[in-house]
């Protein structure tokens, strides 16, 4: 398998407050990665670094092995973030439009969205099972189907890579499952690599093949079932903190 | 019989031009704005264009023509601050305002004699516009209209969500920087129309009107510049058959539009 993300010994620095410090690892395509690490653990600094949101104190990350300054290709990555964290709640988006928002990456100026466009949002949302929320303003929908609308317009570029920023934080727990088995169903029949920000180090281990651990640096960043038999990772997280992680997993 | 012999005066065709104009862009413009929670950035510009066009009488050059540039200086300025200087944004926008606002006091002050020139910019006067505001605001307006029509969907995607537009490649801040150039050159032209004084007026009220009504975003354009169009054609209307002041009456107008707006909203 071949890496199409890969960071070399980054820092990121918030002012004179070192967030993360010398953290490498490269994911290969195919990976489903659950990127995980207590509060304040530098979790979505990291994404945002991956993503060219925020800049490196040191070292260098490569998407699709050229450095991200350069890249360009942004349609191969879609991302999901943090639920309505960034979003501007009063926007009168209808569902329509904000799934369109996903195929800007693979504008040129300027940037018009086609009746082809459209056609390709509407399939989307048949896939997704919002069709009928279409013509709907975003604020209007349950928690679960706005999360749809949000992956509905990461997805719509065909992307090569999802990355998500705890995307089951207001779900409830059937919704939440659902979402997940989409999201493996995605992973395991669509070869889409993905990279998920979670607080549930357990939960996700029923999912994902890799664990990306950190605490302002790298603990862990290995396949789950080579964690569960790390005996360092037992005397980090205590016995039975690795149990409970691995529970789920195995 | 009255309102044929209404159109037919060349200072109400200049005005409906020029009113027009400024409406759809005023509206377009200002749904951003108020979206971004940008919406007295209109407020703190007209005060610097105050300044500008004292600088403008007092060195008897036409005021608009020191205006314009100016007043996208501040803009970039206001940016800048709150950029740089790590200052909120409407903290920037004070401090670009009151260097508009005292300056143009302090020159007024000095000149002693072009106060009534000055202060007629304060409520403004659509009906007393020239030809050649005319054809300044013509041209202005379109070049605002065209930047809009390319960059639509960068606006709404960094006004949507900022950090989600970056991923997609779209340049945010470059983005930032041209909305606010855009409403410099939008407040300079609207000036004339309703003044410095109520500006800020003129980029909210069409926007709060559509955002109590839409049901999407291109709705919200289409309503705003609805409801904006009708206020400059009513108030210049009435104005004249009322004899009331233009720009005031303009600007109640959009209030009616609101508060219907909001009455419809709450009753369905």
């Amino acid at each position: 398998m071949s890496v199409i993300i890969e960071a070399k010994n980054i820092s990121v620095n918030y002012g004179s407050s070192e967030v993360l410090k010398n953290i490498s690892f490269g994911i290969e395509k195919g990976d489903f990665v659950g990127l995980a690490g207590s509060n304040g653990a530098g979790k979505t600094t990291l994404v945002k670094a991956l993503l060219g949101l925020l800049p490196l104190t040191t070292g260098e990350i490569e998407l699709f092995g050229e450095n991200e300054e350069r890249f360009n290709d942004w349609q191969k990555i879609g991302y999901l973030p943090q639920k309505f964290s960034t979003i501007n709640a009063l926007f009168p988006a209808t569902v329509e439009e904000v799934i369109a928002l996903g195929l800007l990456s693979t504008k040129k100026f300027p940037k018009r969205i086609t009746a082809t466009d459209r056609k390709k949002a509407r399939a989307l949302m048949a896939e997704l099972g919002i069709t009928e929320q279409a013509k709907k303003m975003l604020s209007e929908l349950s928690g679960g189907q706005q999360q749809k609308v949000l992956l509905g317009r990461a997805l719509i570029s065909e992307p090569e890579v999802l990355i998500f920023d705890e995307p089951s934080t207001a779900l409830d727990p059937n919704s939440r499952d659902a979402f997940f088995k989409l999201l493996q169903t995605l992973n395991q029949e669509k070869g889409i690599t993905i990279i998920l920000i979670t607080h549930d180090t357990g939960y996700i281990g029923k999912y994902a093949n890799k664990l990306l651990y950190i605490d302002r640096e790298l603990i862990y960043f290995g396949k789950f079932s080579e964690f569960c038999a790390d005996h360092k990772m037992k005397s980090y997280f205590g016995e039975h903190e690795q149990h409970i992680i691995c529970h789920q997993h195995n | 019989m009255e309102i044929i012999n209404f159109l037919q005066y060349s200072f109400i065709q200049r005005a409906f031009v020029a009113g027009v104009l400024v409406a759809v862009i005023c509206s377009a413009l200002g749904l951003f704005l108020v979206l971004r929670k940008m919406s007295l950035i209109g407020d703190g510009l007209s005060h610097v264009s105050f300044g500008a066009i004292a600088l403008g009488l007092f060195f008897g050059i036409y005021p608009f023509y020191v205006a314009i540039p100016l007043v996208i200086l501040a803009s970039i300025l206001i940016l800048k601050i709150s950029e740089k200087a790590q200052v909120y944004g409407d903290a920037a926008i004070g401090v670009v305002s009151a260097i508009g606002i005292s300056g143009g006091v302090i020159l007024a002050g000095l000149s002693h004699g072009f106060n009534v020139d000055l202060f007629s910019y304060l409520f403004g006067n659509i009906l007393a516009i020239s030809n050649t505001e005319v054809i300044l605001s013509a041209l202005l307006s379109i070049i605002v209209m065209a930047a809009i029509y390319f960059f639509y969907w960068d606006l709404f995607s960094a006004t949507f969500d900022e950090e989600y537009a970056k991923t997609t490649g779209i340049k945010a801040t470059f983005i930032n920087n041209l909305l606010t150039v855009l409403t410099a050159v939008t407040v300079v032209l609207s000036i004339r129309m309703v003044g410095v004084m109520l500006v800020s007026a003129l980029l909210i009220l069409p926007a709060v009107t559509a955002l109590q009504l839409s049901r999407g975003f291109k709705t919200a354009m289409m309503i705003g510049a609805a409801a904006s169009l009708l206020s400059v054609i009513l108030g210049i209307s009435f104005s004249f058959f009322l004899d009331l002041p233009t720009g005031a009456t303009i600007v109640m107008i959009n209030v009616v539009f609101f508060g219907l707006a909001f009455a419809y909203k709450k009753i369905s």
